[in-house]
């Protein structure tokens, strides 16, 4: 189990508040990833749910039971820190056993479990190694492991990936969905990248300055952003957003569309503007657009190769049934 | 900016490394020396550096005159006492002013530091009668005691110090494993900080060894340590300079050789996070 509902929960650092009163729910065995801007708010959420800061006013409950003055070795939850916090006097093995050691559970299965994790993680030959002859991969994967075994109710990420590079990064990012997966234990991710966010998530908590912007899954916020904040941070490229005659044709204060709800046109079309960068990843091309007299720089994702160079005019073609629509207030109109 | 050194720059530093340590070094040597010395040639004038007729005669004397035995053992229980105990106040104290800091932390760092400042003969009488009251006075826990209390700024500091070193985050990761309070400082800060906890330990033993002014007042026969045993041999009018000498080598040498075992790990200790 590990259902964590969180009720008027707010946090406040001496005068400043950074979480406003908070309500959220997350189901148990649900896959649920805060994202957001640095700064707003996204770890020291986590941080209260682990219990690392106490709640300045509101409770928080886990699986139904009151866990807002209950310590953090007590709530029986797991988290996985961005520097690892592996713990460098110790072996891998004395690492991963670490919480077994805490909760005092005898040796036989203290190895059972350990063993079972370090094959799981490729571990195994690493086991009586310190943490300081590890990669950062496999630092990653000591911090995963001594999280497993002990098959808490809850994890707890704090953007995990970030000290990796790139190719490590997307391949951990599948591992911990497959685990997921396997295990169906409910997980918090913390990440400011939307990327990570989307791929990975079963429910999305966009987060701007302690506020909860919008909660969904990863389509419903692509599909239908409830505000220009969620329109801008999700997707990637990121969504053209423009105001003015052209946002009016659509009754609407300002319009969005996505990069990839244009079309790219050689003779004719409704928007005519001047190749700045092409960027050709092979399978999609991004164009970036100026003078459409519209926004500074519009960006077009395509399909496939497309052979445009900088100075190109070319006419672009936005596909009228995908644009998102919204007030004076940056709300969405349905 | 890398800087070329050279050759006659490298001999320049040596030479007035070597003239700076010979300096700080010289009074030690000196002492040494005239404890070999007669009473006569020990106050001879001009004085006579190495060619003398060399005596053990001193030594038998300050042996047989006192029980070196018992001061040593003193000074032993003293500063080892009030370094472990110091020690054992000193981690929570430290633990709590790196990890949860209040509003208060560098105030309450700077007043404790500022009680080092006092001069201590102003606390005397307070303490003295305190000591009388409690029969304290001549005793070994009682020393043990006020030599604690007297170092602790210091250890609380160098701890300090150490334990910001420390990230956070490890700790933080240990609560989250289920360690106690307890489970955390044993298992993980102390590991962690060994290097840091290992030269406060000796700087401290050594500082409380050489501690001359509370022994000395709270002491008289039963308590006194190697300080009060050279405090024995001098007289106002320094008739014995060579007894004096003789009983100043004794009292220093155990303190000596521990540093000069321990000097790495002095250094290390002092230096660790600045050249880390």
């Amino acid at each position: 189990m590990g259902q964590i509902t969180l009720e008027k929960v707010t946090k406040k650092f001496g005068d400043v508040e950074v979480i406003p009163p908070l309500d959220l729910t997350i189901e148990d065995g649900e896959f649920t990833v805060f994202v957001g801007p640095s700064g707003c708010g996204k770890s020291t959420l986590l941080r209260l749910i682990a219990g690392l800061e106490d709640v300045t006013s509101g409770k928080m409950m886990i699986d139904g039971q009151d866990a807002t003055d209950v310590a953090p070795a007590k709530r029986g939850l797991a988290m996985v820190f961005q520097s690892y916090a592996l713990y460098p006097h110790m072996t891998v093995r004395k690492n991963i056993a670490f919480p077994l050691r805490m909760a005092r559970i005898d040796q036989a299965e203290q190895k059972r479990r350990i063993d079972q994790a370090a094959a799981a993680l490729n571990l195994t030959d690493y086991l009586d190694r310190r943490p300081g002859q590890l990669s950062g991969g496999q630092r990653q994967r000591v911090a995963i492991g001594r999280a497993i075994v002990r098959e808490p109710s809850a994890f707890l990420f704090d953007e995990p990936l970030s000290n990796l590079d790139a190719a490590l990064r997307v391949g951990m990012r599948l591992e911990i969905s497959e685990m997921h997966k396997r295990l169906a234990t409910t997980m918090v991710y913390v990440t400011h990248d939307q990327v990570e966010a989307m791929t990975m998530a079963d429910k999305i908590v966009v987060l701007r300055a302690g506020y909860i912007e919008q909660v969904g899954s990863p389509l419903e916020l692509y599909h239908t952003p409830r505000n220009l904040f969620v329109a801008g941070f999700i997707g990637s490229p990121k969504m053209n957003i423009f105001s003015g005659p052209e946002a009016q044709k659509h009754s609407a204060e300002t319009v969005g569309i996505r990069p990839e709800h244009i079309d790219v046109s050689r003779t004719e079309g409704t928007w005519t503007g001047r190749v700045g960068v092409a960027e050709h990843l092979g399978s999609d091309t991004f164009i970036h657009v100026h003078d459409t007299g519209l926004t500074d720089m519009m960006t077009v994702r395509i399909s496939g190769d497309i052979e445009v160079s900088h100075g190109d005019i070319i006419h672009l073609n936005p596909r009228q049934d995908q644009f998102h629509r919204f007030d004076a207030q940056g709300l969405r109109i349905a | 900016m890398a800087r070329a050194v050279t050759t006659q720059r490298k001999i320049i530093n040596t030479a007035a490394a070597w003239a700076v340590g010979l300096l700080i070094f010289f009074p030690i040597l000196w002492t040494v020396l005239t404890s070999f010395k007669t009473e006569a040639t020990a106050i001879a004038d001009p004085p006579v550096f190495l060619f003398f007729d060399w005596t053990f005669e001193n030594y038998k004397v300050v042996t047989e005159r006192s029980d070196y035995a018992r001061f040593l053992w003193n000074s032993i229980f003293i500063a080892g006492g009030s370094t472990l105990l110091g020690i054992l106040v000193a981690v929570p104290a430290a633990w709590s002013m790196a990890f949860v800091p209040s509003r208060r932390t560098k105030d309450i760092l700077l007043w404790m530091l500022s009680t080092k400042m006092l001069p201590a003969v102003g606390v005397l009488y307070p303490i003295y009668l305190l000591f009388i009251k409690m029969g304290l006075l001549d005793s070994r826990l009682g020393l043990t005691l006020v030599l604690m209390l007297i170092n602790l700024p210091i250890i609380i500091w160098m701890l300090y110090t150490y334990f910001r070193e420390i990230p956070g985050e490890i700790l933080e990761a240990a609560r989250m494993d289920g360690a106690t309070l307890r489970s955390e400082i044993l298992f993980v800060l102390i590991p962690l900080a060994v290097p840091g906890i290992a030269s406060t330990l000796l700087l401290n033993f050594i500082l409380a060894w050489n501690e001359a002014f509370w022994t000395l007042n709270l002491t008289a026969a039963k308590a006194a340590p190697l300080t009060a045993f050279i405090a024995s041999y001098s007289s106002p009018e320094g008739l014995f300079y060579a007894k004096l000498s003789a009983a100043s080598t004794m009292a220093i040498a155990p303190i000596l050789i521990l540093g000069w075992f321990s000097q790495k790990q002095l250094v290390r200790g002092l230096t660790f996070g600045a050249v880390k």
